[in-house]
């Protein structure tokens, strides 16, 4: 009660601080869905229409990379991005682009998986149609992605689930820095470090807070355009 | 590939600082608030931007080692005094000292209040089969754990997971953990101060010598790291050891309490 109490307080005083770190949240989840968004939906739709040789193995590889812990990505990009690691010459350690990578590496798989179920299931309902009509290759992939766009904003939003909630990689890539690379997750992970549990049982409820917003928002859009389109 | 994520950094440009410092540093000194008080007035008298890093010591040296700080300030001399000599730090100097404390439940079913050193009450502890919570994570605090046990000849492995607990998490995290379990704890004393989940915990052991608690600094070298940002690192070092910057360590408190001692060599 404490903690939902002191939430409220957060939100209505305007906290600087906290509407702060909460930007960082949503700015740097958001921005690395887009990316992963683009790659993965691609990516899942084409593996679901296409035929090759190890096409079975890479679909099972995305779901198993589903699983991928975070503390385990947000180390392969620290090594990555580390001054002495191939990519040290950029720069990026502890900054806010090095969580967006951390991110688009986590959720690109979970994107890719499910919407190659999505659209997978679509395939065999429209392969013969689309076949027929000669639309192949990247016009088909086009094709799926429009029709099914409401059913991915499933898969969208699972992926947004894990970028705003995850705390294992952007902890290490970004360095939970005051007012550069804090966040929403980090700065709840620190201020349990420091016993300060209330706040930091605060700082959740508001990110949940967030989180149904955004996940409000997204259905909302959806259904409004489901309806207009069927009216 | 190098075209495309060199396309992908100009995107992002506006999120990189352009000139920023780099300090891999102990949680204890950033959980207590020290570098919140510190580094506006080094911005002020220096125009440096120092972010800090807050990791245990050994993740925070070695972290330094890949030359990913520019500067290293972490607690555990002879692991620093090593970072120097194997050529990845310029120099260390002493910046400022604390101690550890012994924490634990207020009951003290050990007994260990009334011990004479440091290395007694640990005894005191295994003996009354009580729970430690350790570190567990390399960190200063750990390693200064590890040589008590070693001085007691006691060898808390062989009860590990049992009485003596290694959390493998920082300073804060263990201490959630011990007060959970009404463990005994080692803890710098300035984390303990700032802690706010204490329940019931209080401090049962402290004053002993053996429990003192040196920080030290380092710039870190460009001959190892040839990225490192060497002046402001020295400038950085400079201020901290400097009459203003060891007057500004003096003064920082907490509920009237002061965390850290300058004594700059």
């Amino acid at each position: 009660m404490d903690a939902l109490a002191e939430a409220f307080r957060l939100i209505i005083t305007l906290d600087a601080d906290l509407y702060e770190i909460l930007w960082l949240s949503i700015r740097v989840s958001l921005v690395a869905l887009a990316i992963a968004a683009v790659i993965g939906l691609p990516l899942g739709t084409y593996l679901a229409i296409t035929h090759f040789p190890g096409r079975k193995l890479c679909i099972l590889l995305l779901n198993a990379l589903m699983g991928m812990p975070p503390v385990v990505v947000g180390l392969m990009v620290y090594l990555l991005l580390s001054r002495s690691g191939p990519l040290g010459w950029m720069g990026l350690l502890y900054t806010p682009t090095a969580m967006i990578i951390a991110q688009v590496v986590l959720i690109t798989p979970i994107i890719a998986a499910l919407s190659n179920q999505v659209i997978e299931s679509l395939h065999q309902e429209y392969h013969d149609t689309f076949y027929s009509m000669g639309v192949t290759g990247r016009r088909a992939v086009a094709a799926y992605l429009v029709d099914a766009r409401y059913a991915l904003t499933t898969c969208i939003l699972a992926g947004f689930g894990r970028a705003i909630a995850e705390v294992g990689a952007v902890i290490i890539v970004g360095g939970n820095i005051d007012h550069l690379t804090r966040v929403m997750t980090t700065a709840i992970a620190l201020e349990t470090s420091k016993g300060n549990l209330t706040l930091a049982l605060a700082l959740g409820a508001v990110l949940l807070t967030m989180s149904l917003l955004v996940n409000a928002l997204v259905i909302g859009v959806r259904e409004y355009a489901e309806k207009r389109q069927y009216a | 590939m190098k075209q495309m994520l060199a396309c992908l950094t100009l995107i992002f440009s506006t999120y990189t600082v352009a000139d920023t410092l780099i300090v891999q540093s102990t949680t204890s000194t950033k959980n207590s608030g020290l570098y919140d008080y510190l580094l506006p007035l080094l911005k002020k008298d220096t125009g440096i931007q120092a972010n800090v890093v807050a990791v245990g010591t050994g993740q925070a040296i070695k972290n330094a080692m890949r030359c990913d700080g520019d500067v290293l300030l972490v607690h555990a001399k002879s692991a620093e005094e090593e970072f120097v000599a194997q050529g990845y730090g310029e120099y260390r100097r002493d910046l400022m000292y604390n101690d550890f404390v012994i924490v634990g439940p207020g009951s003290d079913p050990a007994g260990i209040a009334s011990a004479s050193n440091a290395v007694e009450a640990l005894g005191r502890i295994k003996a009354a089969g009580a729970k430690f919570a350790s570190r567990g994570d390399d960190s200063g605090t750990h390693k200064k754990e590890r040589a008590l046990w070693e001085k007691a000849s006691i060898d808390p492995d062989a009860g590990s997971g049992q009485w003596y607990l290694e959390t493998g998490s920082g300073m804060g995290a263990t201490l959630n953990t011990g007060v959970g379990l009404t463990a005994y704890v080692l803890t710098d004393r300035a984390t303990w101060i700032t802690f706010a989940n204490k329940q019931d915990a209080v401090i049962l052991f402290e004053g002993d010598p053996a429990l003192f608690n040196q920080y030290g600094i380092i710039p870190v070298s460009a001959d190892k790291c040839p990225k490192v940002k060497q002046d402001a690192a020295r400038v950085f070092t400079e201020w901290l050891l400097s009459a203003t910057g060891q007057a500004a360590i003096a003064a920082y408190e907490v509920d009237g309490k002061q965390l850290f001692f300058p004594n700059a060599n």
